[in-house]
């Protein structure tokens, strides 16, 4: 009972967060209010008996990807408004379209029920002795490839942020 | 231990797509293009999310290593996006996207 308030309050708490990230209309804070999101989302890893994710998903995004966010608003000096905002009718189409995909998808949910039982033996594979073993015996191979992704993705940005011109 | 048992994997469902469906009107309401970026990030989580609850539910930890690499994607992205984004004020002092429409004609 205790866990299913919980994931009610992370879940409340999380699409208010989204909401707001729209809804600001500073871009600092959409930032803040999608740091709020990210922990919401740690929250339900934690629930979910994942906690390599969770600590992994706080270092990366509220740790990484944020300050990368809030350096770029910061340093470009973004931090206004937006002059020109879409007209109505364009949002109206927007909000019709997200609604309707979101119809289409809990109708899809619906077709079919799932019957998943939860797995005795999944409270242990979240653990980053499990989640190790897995990642270096079976996928040594895509997180070697991922490392190059990395060195490209840096070299990139560094070559991109250069003054000078190539 | 008690989630699994308590939450049925439907509500992680309408919980992400709802997540999902935030993160694709704020890409089409948006002309700011980090707040583009976010919205993104935020359809990225989602899927995560999902993973990672299938992953919890069927007992099979490949779903978790998969949310891993998918970060890892997302971090890229975000450093390669955000210095395009920057390499954009630079040019045209300004990063509404509505601008950028030399390409289109």
């Amino acid at each position: 009972m205790f866990t299913q308030y919980i994931f009610y309050l992370l879940n409340i708490l999380a699409l208010f967060s989204a909401v707001m990230v729209l809804a600001s209309k500073k871009p600092i804070h959409s930032v803040l209010f999608l740091t709020l999101t990210f922990f919401s989302i740690a929250g339900h890893y934690i629930l979910l008996n994942a906690q390599f994710l969770a600590v992994v998903h706080v270092i990366v995004y509220a740790g990484a990807i944020m300050v990368l966010f809030l350096f770029t608003v910061m340093l470009l000096n973004l931090n206004k408004d937006e002059r020109s905002p879409k007209p109505l009718w364009v949002k109206l189409i927007a909000f019709v379209a997200g609604g309707m995909l979101m119809l289409t998808l809990i109708g899809v949910l619906r077709g079919f029920d799932l019957q998943m039982a939860a797995n005795p033996a999944s409270s242990q594979i979240g653990l980053v002795k499990n989640l190790g073993r897995i990642l270096y015996n079976d996928y040594l191979v895509p997180f070697e490839l991922s490392s190059i992704l990395f060195l490209t993705a840096m070299v990139g940005a560094v070559l991109l942020g250069k003054k000078e011109q190539l | 231990m008690s989630t699994l048992t308590t939450i049925p994997i439907e509500q992680y469902l309408i919980f992400c797509s709802a997540l999902f469906c935030i993160g694709v009107i704020g890409v089409l309401i948006k002309r700011n293009a980090l707040v583009i970026l976010m919205s993104i990030e935020l359809m990225i989580n989602s899927i995560n999310l999902l993973l990672a609850a299938f992953s919890a539910y069927s007992g099979d930890p490949a779903g978790q290593i998969f949310v891993f690499f998918i970060m890892v994607v997302a971090a890229a992205e975000v450093a390669i996006g955000l210095s395009i984004v920057v390499l954009i004020y630079r040019t045209t002092h300004s990063i509404d996207i509505d601008v950028l429409n030399k390409l289109k004609w």
